[in-house]
């Protein structure tokens, strides 16, 4: 009986670890004692999951990510790793790989060197090593370059170097630090197809700081929102774009049009909004609790669209002016004049019957009141 | 395009891209040349031309042959079995006369004695008695002084005759010709400059490696500190160069002197004996710890040039593989800084092999370096021959120095900011 008991608690034991595989508690961070870095910081993360850090740069990700790493210790709070805390543990103890957004490949050595030294340190036989160096560099597929060293690299190789480095001696939990922040546009997409390869195939749990919302959204399971060293919102890629909490996250993800304006009246999930320039908008109440309140709206550019005249089927419908229009080749970007803003974008796909519109024309367009979300000033 | 790689490549015109360029390019080199040309002309003054002329004292050898024209194509032919016959004897005469008239047989008298002594005495004494002289001169100049009847010192005027010599040299490391023409040690008790060569070396070594191992942990946090604290510390690293030479090395003497603070100091605390104070200064140990604290910036700032730009990142991506802080530095930091360990280790050699006003001041008779002797030999003995091949050598080893670290690591490394 006892023997039962005992297999289900570990095998309790088992799935929160596996729940909580790296754990912040409450973490506060403050370098100077005088103002907080990080404001009481809490993040769960399951094992092998992809979990990404976003913000803009001061927002405390980076610090975030550092202390897990160990190179920075909490003011205040607990970080976990497997049930454990960390807190106390230097960083060539915590067996957690690591990519920087320099590489920091070791210069002096070759690829194979540098992949080499993480399996030295751990002393393992210089048959193992040599395989699982090889192994390492037929995952990022490099196979020929082991004797080459690290300057006689493109960008893009000594990243996946980086990658290779801080996987080869199989780290349970892996940390990159705006890993792509130096490559060009076309190789940071590959590169990020094959992190998320790696990703899938090693089922290696990955912490990814990162300011690129693109980047984030590509390749999370979950994303962190950070500003100001708050996690403003904590969600899949789809929750964070479609259902922004706060005007920060819709402001940050994506393109986000803003209206402001106050509450006039809240019923369920309407609610009508007076906006400064003296129309009223019906939209879907988030941030909102009473009447009177001041709010953003948040409005994203492609689920606004142009209407015949005379269509009365939707929610919202206003009089706009083009004030500019922004060919892109697969889509075009209007800028319109509407209720008083005149940043107001409009995407429209490149198709038969959206073109056309000149500046100086004026527009009906039109929204539905659950793609307009009442979000905080 | 595909004509590029058959014909030269020309200019809309016509005109060839290599001259078209450096038509293009010239004002703005002669400009640049313009610039820097007051900085060319003094160093060519101060700095080109004392080289040379050292370089050519070393070596440049007037006396015999300018003094003894005729004796020089008298002894020609000579062969060194007896004693040359009276046409010599004769020639040596006459030119001794004329020497005498021209007031430069000093010089010349100076210049033998450094190969036989007695030389100078037995010039000027002949010298005096020219007057009166009568042929035959073989006789009566042997008669006046039984130098010239000795082979060895028509030997010596028949070496000595070509306007080049390689005896100072020789003597810049205790060697000389022997009477037969051969390179043989000079004796035991005259040997001095070998020892300071070989002195000067090793005590810069010292001293290089004491810098190394003082200036690594300050420029280590030089590199590293925040900003605030770096510059603090930056501050202290230079302050030595705005105080003089002589007041750091006399202040060195006021700590390090038999009566000084540190003796004092240890002998108030009971460290040591009142009748047992320490000798720190006027030897060799007082000389390498005022050059250690003179010459530690030279070693710290290559340093910190190097160790600036290693960034942190380095040793967090070691310690994040799970190396323990020491093996880091040993296998990552350290390999990353041999650049600036060379360049300060090279800079701190060179200037500690060339140093002389530390020396003289702190080093007493035990702790002075072969520059001391440059000096004496400039100054005192007034042997500039001498003194110009000494400090050739010097000047040969730091060549050699820096060639060989240019070689291994590069000039460019070499930087101090």
């Amino acid at each position: 009986m006892t023997q039962i008991l005992e297999a289900e608690s570990s095998a309790d034991d088992a799935l929160t670890d596996d729940l909580c595989f790296a754990r912040f508690i409450n973490v506060q961070k403050s370098y100077d004692g005088v103002e907080l870095v990080v404001k009481n910081f809490n993040l769960d993360i399951r094992k092998g999951q992809f979990v990404t850090l976003l913000g803009p740069s001061g927002s405390g990700k980076t610090t975030c990510l550092m202390m897990m790493a160990g190179f920075e210790t909490p003011t205040h709070g607990d970080i976990l790793l497997k049930g454990e805390p960390i807190n106390g543990l230097p960083p060539h103890k915590r067996g957690i790989g690591m990519v920087f957004q320099n590489y920091a490949l070791f210069p002096h050595m070759t690829v194979a060197e540098n992949l080499a030294f993480p399996l030295e340190v751990r002393h393992l036989s210089k048959d193992d090593i040599k395989q699982k160096v090889q192994r390492a560099l037929a995952m990022v597929r490099l196979e020929e370059f082991g004797d080459r060293r690290p300057a006689q690299l493109s960008g893009g190789q000594q990243q996946r170097v980086a990658l290779a480095r801080a996987l080869v001696f199989e780290p349970e939990l892996v940390l990159m630090d705006e890993p792509l922040g130096a490559l060009d546009k076309n190789l940071r997409e590959e590169m990020q197809y094959e992190i998320k390869r790696i990703h899938a195939n090693l089922g290696v749990t990955m912490i990814y700081v990162t300011h690129d919302q693109t980047e984030a959204l590509t390749m999370s399971d979950r994303i962190a929102v950070f500003n100001d060293g708050v996690v403003q919102q904590l969600a899949t890629p789809e929750t964070l774009y479609e259902e922004p909490e706060n005007a920060f996250v819709a402001y940050f993800i994506g393109e986000n049009n803003r209206l402001c304006g106050e509450v006039v009246e809240l019923q369920g999930d309407t609610c009508r909004v007076r906006l400064d320039s003296g129309d009223t908008v019906l939209a879907k109440p988030v941030a909102v609790s009473e009447v009177g309140e001041r709010t953003t709206l948040s409005l994203r550019p492609e689920r606004v669209s142009i209407l015949d005249t005379g269509d009365a089927t939707v929610d919202n419908c206003f009089t706009a002016r083009v004030e500019e229009v922004i060919y892109l080749g697969d889509h075009l970007r209007t800028r319109l004049s509407v209720c008083g803003n005149d940043e107001f974008i409009l995407k429209t796909p490149n198709a038969v019957g959206n073109t056309g519109l000149r500046p100086g024309q004026e527009i009906r367009v039109g929204w539905s009141r659950g793609d307009c979300r009442a979000l905080d000033v | 395009m595909s004509n590029s790689s058959s014909a030269p490549l020309t200019t809309a015109d016509g005109v060839p891209l290599r001259v078209s360029l450096r038509r293009a390019i010239r004002r703005s080199k002669l400009k640049a040349l313009l610039l820097v040309s007051p900085l060319l002309l003094f160093l060519g003054i101060a700095f080109v031309m004392p080289i040379v002329d050292m370089l050519w004292r070393s070596v440049d050898n007037p006396e015999v042959s300018s003094t003894l024209p005729r004796t020089v194509s008298a002894l020609d032919g000579w062969e060194g079995e007896a004693l040359p016959g009276e046409p010599v004897f004769a020639a040596l005469a006459e030119d001794l006369r004329e020497g005498q008239q021209a007031r430069n047989l000093g010089l010349l008298a100076s210049r033998l004695n450094y190969e036989k002594s007695g030389m100078r005495s037995t010039i000027t004494r002949t010298a005096r008695r020219l007057r009166t002289l009568e042929p035959p001169y073989r006789e009566a100049l042997i008669e006046i002084n039984d130098t010239w009847g000795e082979l060895d010192t028509w030997r010596l005027i028949q070496r000595e005759s070509s306007p080049y010599t390689l005896s100072y040299y020789l003597a810049a490391v205790d060697r000389q010709f022997s009477p037969q023409g051969e390179i043989v040690p000079v004796p035991e008790y005259l040997q001095i400059h070998a020892t300071l060569f070989w002195r000067t070396f090793w005590m810069s070594a010292v001293i290089t490696l004491a810098t190394l191992l003082l200036g690594y942990p300050v420029a280590f946090l030089l590199a590293n500190l925040p900003l605030r604290h770096s510059n603090l510390l930056m501050i202290l690293v230079l302050l030595p160069f705005w105080t003089s030479l002589l007041v750091r090395t006399t202040t060195w003497i006021a700590i390090l002197q038999s009566q000084g603070v540190l003796n004092d100091v240890m002998v108030a605390l009971g460290v040591i004996a009142d009748e047992a104070r320490w000798q720190m200064i006027h030897n060799k140990t007082g000389t390498i710890i005022a050059m250690t604290h003179i010459l530690l910036p030279f070693m710290i700032l290559p340093l910190y040039s190097v160790m600036k730009t290693i960034p942190p990142s380095y040793m967090h991506a070691a310690r994040s593989l799970g190396g323990r802080p020491f093996l880091c530095f040993r296998r990552v930091y350290f390999p990353l800084t041999i650049p600036g360990i060379a360049a300060g280790g090279i800079l701190v050699f060179i200037l500690s092999i060339g140093y002389y006003i530390t020396p003289a001041l702190v080093g007493g008779q035990s702790g002075r370096f072969i520059t001391n002797y440059i000096a004496y030999h400039m100054q005192t003995s007034l042997n500039w021959g001498l003194a110009a091949a000494i400090a050739s050598i010097l000047l040969f080893v730091v060549v050699v120095f820096y060639w060989i670290f240019n070689r291994l690591i590069g000039v460019d490394k070499v930087k101090l900011g």
